[in-house]
């Protein structure tokens, strides 16, 4: 009986001889949002070689870019990183700006850095905290997830959506920042702290979590600058590199903060220096606020440049000016042609330098748009960071790296 | 003394001679192109000299020009010295048929996956490559589709039964 059903089995070849197993960690759903899959050669526990496939969601967003106006292109950026979208709005309508020369006023620069600020700390926070799942510890991702939710709401605020905002205008914002604004704005920078604070003693000196981490997913800072490491990942291996002070946009110049760096570029260090830069981002609101409350008059109500050849003007006035009407038919029907010129521009995102290089050839639409995607230039390490760990400490590298699938495939 | 675009410029053609040419400034980011075969030669320059030190990539992407005969696809390197914080753009050209163009991975680990997805999208070909497969796309298809040739879809066709997707 026995011989009988051996006989239909058939194994690939040397398959009974091989030492190693092969596992596939993914596809996992598509639903998930993070269609990662790695096929990983094991040794009992011990990952031997680790190949990651990517490409699963891939859009193929630079090839749309080349037939929209600018404006739709704001629309594209929000899929990339969606866990800070605004970043990602507000860096490619700065591309814009430079392109097109425009000059934004201090007060948009400063409620900007409010919104950006925020969009790291609610992207901060779900890194850190799902490092924390991932090492069974369910609670703190649970207790942050409801300040997310408060910075949605402020989201909601300026531009009416919370997850994929479209946020902002090439010059500005959309409308003025209302009260109810502020107001929880304010609410945020008085209760976030604690709850912070609270997250952090939570697992920062949590013997348990802290031997999960230390140790595991290393990487030293020449292979990280080796392999394009940017944002939090590469500050961790120890190089101070921040776009925001090396190349500062959106007036960060104005701010005082301090770029933490760790040393050891282990997962560790990756959730220790998210966890000061979430600090470091309170503070740099804290400074934007005072600034921003500090226009009177008329300035205080400024928000956005004066650039009506390129800012979508508001509803209320296309239906009631003649002027506003016509620059809303124009953008709208993209019939505003950029100049001709190539420009690259990054912004620090949450999980590194995002660029954006856009070569006009003088038309409406972009002639090429690429966008410099720090997840997919670094997740070709992994390979390199799991080798010979174990397969549970392949699962934190995942996390605390910060992948996010939607800014890997582009 | 502080390494400007000029320094830069005046180190290449120190170098290289007429092998490198057409500077350009645009927004303050130093552009240069030099013949295909040399990408690698300048690339390493870069990255050795005392004075340049570009060692970090930052981006690496080509662009279809359809209608440059010989010169239809570019490449385009985005280094970055980080200690100077200056950043520098080097294109080299090379014809459709022959879409060779020497890896940059062997300099730059980071370039292993952004060479992949260029041949995925515009089909250039990296000479020593270490595993040039396709990484967005099914490895089964035959082109490549970022190149110009390949019109997105015109919105205005009314044959496609798209109803789930509010047209048709």
């Amino acid at each position: 009986m026995s011989d009988v059903q051996h006989h239909h089995i058939k194994l690939p070849e040397g398959s009974i001889e091989k030492q190693t197993t092969t596992l596939n960690l993914g596809p996992t759903h598509p639903a998930t949002h993070g269609v990662f899959q790695n096929i990983i050669e094991l040794d009992g526990e011990r990952i031997v070689s680790a190949e990651q496939t990517v490409g699963y969601i891939h859009r193929a967003f630079e090839k749309i870019a080349e037939r929209r106006p600018l404006y739709q292109i704001t629309t594209l950026t929000d899929r990339l990183n969606y866990c800070s979208s605004p970043i990602n709005n507000m860096g490619w309508h700065m591309t814009c700006e430079k392109l097109l020369q425009v000059k934004t006023p201090k007060r948009v620069d400063y409620l900007r850095v409010i919104i950006m600020e925020l969009a790291r700390i609610t992207d901060h926070l779900i890194c850190n905290s799902i490092v924390g799942v991932d090492s069974g510890a369910y609670t703190g991702f649970l207790y942050v997830m409801q300040y997310r939710e408060l910075a949605y709401e402020i989201y909601e605020e300026v531009c009416g959506s919370r997850l994929t905002t479209n946020m902002g205008r090439i010059g500005g914002f959309e409308r003025n920042f209302t009260n109810a604004a502020f107001e929880k704005l304010e609410k945020f920078l008085a209760e976030f702290p604690n709850v912070w604070k609270e997250f952090e003693n939570l697992f920062s000196r949590n013997r348990i979590f802290m031997e999960r981490l230390i140790g595991t997913g290393a990487i030293s800072a020449e292979r990280a600058l080796n392999y394009g490491f940017t944002g939090p990942n590469l500050r961790a291996a120890g190089v101070d590199y921040d776009v925001r002070v090396h190349q500062p946009y959106s007036s960060y110049e104005d701010f005082d903060f301090v770029v933490p760096v760790g040393n050891t570029g282990d997962n560790y260090d990756r959730f220790l220096v998210r966890g000061k830069e979430v600090w470091e981002s309170l503070s740099i609101i804290n400074q934007a606020y005072q600034k921003v409350q500090a226009f009177k008059g008329a300035e205080a109500e400024v928000y956005h440049a004066d650039v009506p050849e390129y800012y979508l003007p508001e509803k209320k006035d296309v239906y009631t000016k003649m002027e506003a009407l016509i620059w809303h038919f124009k953008i709208i029907m993209g019939e505003i042609e950029m100049p001709k010129g190539e420009v690259y521009h990054s912004v620090e995102g949450a999980n590194g330098e995002l660029g954006f290089y856009l070569i006009s050839d003088g038309g409406r639409a972009p002639y090429r748009l690429h966008f410099r995607r720090p997840s997919f230039i670094y997740y070709q390490a992994y390979s390199e960071l799991t080798k010979d760990a174990m397969l549970s400490d392949a699962i934190m590298t995942m996390s605390s790296l910060n992948l996010i699938a939607g800014e890997l495939d582009g | 003394m502080a390494l400007t675009n000029e320094i830069i410029q005046q180190k290449l053609t120190e170098k290289f001679g007429d092998q490198v040419g057409n500077f350009q400034e645009s927004f303050g980011m130093l552009t240069f192109e030099a013949p295909k075969e040399q990408n690698l030669k300048v690339l390493q320059f870069l990255y050795d000299d005392e004075t340049l030190q570009f060692t970090f990539l930052t981006d690496l992407c080509a662009v279809h020009y359809p209608d440059d005969k010989g010169r239809e696809l570019a490449m385009v390197y985005t280094v970055h010295n980080l200690k100077a914080n200056i950043r520098l753009r080097f294109k080299v050209f090379t014809d459709i048929q022959t879409p060779d163009i020497f890896t940059a991975s062997k300099l730059f680990e980071a370039a292993n996956w952004m060479e992949r997805e260029t041949y995925d999208f515009y089909g250039v070909n990296f000479v020593g490559h270490p595993n040039l497969k396709r990484i967005m796309n099914v490895d089964e298809m035959d082109y490549f589709p970022l190149r110009k040739e390949f019109p997105l879809e015109d919105q205005t066709r009314i044959d496609k039964d798209d109803e789930m997707f509010g047209r048709g």
